[in-house]
């Protein structure tokens, strides 16, 4: 467990063999290991069991989405947006529309907000459920889990399918709103999904919030202290279970949020339980959203009439969105010199960010528990390696 | 109790097995070729180029103007503007293109070149059985494989056809009046040069 206030530096890893140094181990976990989410390799120096120095690498997916969207249109990047979470590609669009549109000082329609803030706690949803089902995954518990949160997946893909076209890459938000209406009988279709979710919520906690042996790999492993969450920029779920009262929703208020009611789960020991039930949590509340955003969705324009889908060359300044995705702060922060493409384009991703600190929550615990840790950091590598 | 948690498990495993025998919607899976789920009215996969008509190469609705060329993130279309003009479906000479290529192993099936296409006349397909032995030649769709006609996009995307077929209704619509309005303009001012003509000879008094 580390007291450290700031994340350690990551130095390279000394020669395991040398005087006094014989009975460590280094150890390369990944880059194709089944429980790294991706590409994503750890070099681990053990002393038996136990983790000595961890240094993550990562890279192996680095795919150049900044500077490809530096030579893009605007509209270009966005379904590039979409391939740096791909669980939750909605949010990655929308965070990056709303950068777009307090650089050009554009206006949603209002009907589009509610399809934004609808289709973005939906892709919450389904991005919490699978994190869970991935988190006992990489805990043993082979698959029945995992199936039982791709089930709800399957449900939330569905009506994104019907939407947008696509079940991943939906590349829907545009600047100034959204890319088509709802089809018809989709919101009915989409109220029924929502009102059967808490039936699954219910399902998972009965079977896994008491369960001894999930307690057993989860309580006290991975503590994340308060002090070290928030000077190292650690953002959402993974923060809030560490006991830091930091929701972007709230904070922000952006778009719509302030118009509904819904409470910010807390943990207070910051280990990989209490980031589990955060998660659990949050899905209640992201369902009580939906709930109220499909109750008051009102008619209207889905997109600003102004807006011209070609030929958009916003004013030169610089702007920054960021939104609450489901993996923590994800921002879009833009410079513009007048030309039809960005002069600089960067990602905050929050996935990147939370993961600077897995060597202080790994070292001195066991192999076993770093792929625990690592499941409940809740990394996508698209979005860490960009 | 130790195996309060196993036992819990093994009971919701058990009733969701026996409960995929009497409810339909607990079974999530189907036998993939030999059933096969609809395809949902909105789904893409890669464009196609739309034609009017039987024949292909005569109804294109393309005209080569290489908007989707220019705007397409991926850069997966090629497009040779023709050099001569050939009639459209309204009877109106237009480009043509001599030769278009889209490389399927590029495009990402964004819909861009859909939404900037001014004349409605590229599309989403929903073709999914596109695997092939050649990963080349076989996976660059030229302008004939591209080529589908408008009945097919009405049978894919019957809602958006629909909506298009009236749009393109309406600007014919629109096109023959103006057509027909500059006929009569033409006219009435050849009439009136006529009776300009004729006016003197009448010789009105001033």
């Amino acid at each position: 467990m580390s007291t450290a206030t700031h994340p350690t530096a990551h130095f390279d890893l000394q020669p395991t063999d040398g005087p006094g140094k014989e009975q460590l181990l280094e150890l390369s976990m990944g880059p194709q290991h089944p429980s790294t989410h991706g590409v994503f390799r750890m070099k681990v120096v053990l002393d038996g069991e136990r983790v000595v120095r961890l240094k993550p690498v990562f890279g192996y997916l680095h795919r150049n989405h900044e500077k490809i969207a530096e030579s893009e249109t605007y509209l270009g990047s966005m379904p590039y947006t979409d391939r740096l979470d791909y669980m939750c590609s909605i949010t990655n669009n929308w965070a990056y529309a709303l950068a777009v549109e307090k650089l050009a000082g554009i206006q949603v329609p209002e009907r589009a907000e509610y399809l934004r803030v609808i289709t973005g706690e939906l892709t919450r949803l389904q991005n919490h459920a699978c994190l869970i089902g991935f988190l006992m995954q990489d805990m043993g518990s082979s698959g029945t889990p995992l199936m039982y949160a791709f089930r709800e997946r399957e449900k939330i893909l569905d009506l994104f399918e019907s939407l947008t076209g696509a079940r991943m890459m939906c590349n829907y938000m545009r600047f100034g709103g959204c890319r088509v209406d709802l089809p018809a009988g989709w919101l009915d279709q989409a109220k029924k999904v929502v009102a059967d979710f808490p039936r699954f919520l219910d399902e998972y906690e009965q079977l896994l919030v008491s369960n001894e042996i999930l307690m057993d790999r989860t309580q006290d492993v991975g503590v994340l202290s308060r002090e070290l969450a928030v000077s190292a920029g650690i953002s959402g779920p993974m923060a809030r279970a560490s006991g830091v009262d930091y929701d972007i929703r709230k904070v922000d208020r952006y778009s719509i949020y302030d118009r509904f009611t819904f409470r910010v789960p807390l943990g207070s020991h910051g280990d990989v339980y209490d980031r589990f039930m955060v998660r659990l949590l949050e899905m209640r509340e992201s369902v009580s959203i939906l709930e109220q955003a499909m109750r008051d969705i009102p008619s209207g324009p889905i997109v600003d009439p102004k807006m011209k889908i070609r030929g958009f060359r916003p004013k030169p300044g610089e702007a920054y969105g960021r939104i609450e995705a489901p993996k923590g702060e994800l921002g879009f922060y833009l410079v513009s010199d007048g030309s039809p493409n960005p002069y600089r384009y960067r990602v905050r991703p929050p996935s990147l960010i939370n993961l600077t600190v897995l060597e202080d929550l790994c070292v001195g615990r066991n192999v076993a528990d770093i792929v625990a840790i690592l499941g409940s950091i809740d990394i996508v590598l698209g979005e860490v390696d960009r | 109790m130790v195996g309060e948690g196993i036992l819990k498990g093994m009971a919701e495993t058990a009733r969701n097995f026996f409960g995929s025998f009497v409810s339909k919607d607990r079974l999530t899976t189907v036998q993939y070729p030999e059933e096969r789920e609809l395809q949902i009215e909105a789904a893409r996969d890669f464009p196609f180029l739309v034609y009017d008509g039987a024949d292909w190469q005569q109804g294109m609705r393309c005209v080569a103007c290489q908007i989707c060329e220019k705007e397409c993130p991926p850069k997966c279309i090629f497009i040779e503007k023709s050099k001569d003009k050939k009639p459209d479906a309204n009877g109106k000479p237009q480009f043509y293109p001599a030769v278009f290529n889209i490389d399927i192993s590029v495009c990402m099936s964004c819909q861009i070149c859909v939404e900037v296409c001014p004349f409605d006349a590229i599309k989403m397909n929903v073709d999914y059985n596109l695997s092939t032995d050649d990963r080349f030649a076989g996976l660059l769709l030229n302008k004939q494989r591209l080529s589908k006609s408008n009945d097919y996009y009405r049978k894919i995307h019957p809602t958006e056809a629909t909506a298009v077929d009236a749009r393109l209704a309406e600007e014919r619509a629109r096109q023959k009046a103006k057509a027909k309005s500059a006929a009569e303009a033409k006219a009435a001012a050849e009439a009136r040069l006529t009776t300009t003509a004729v006016q003197p000879a009448s010789g009105e008094p001033r």
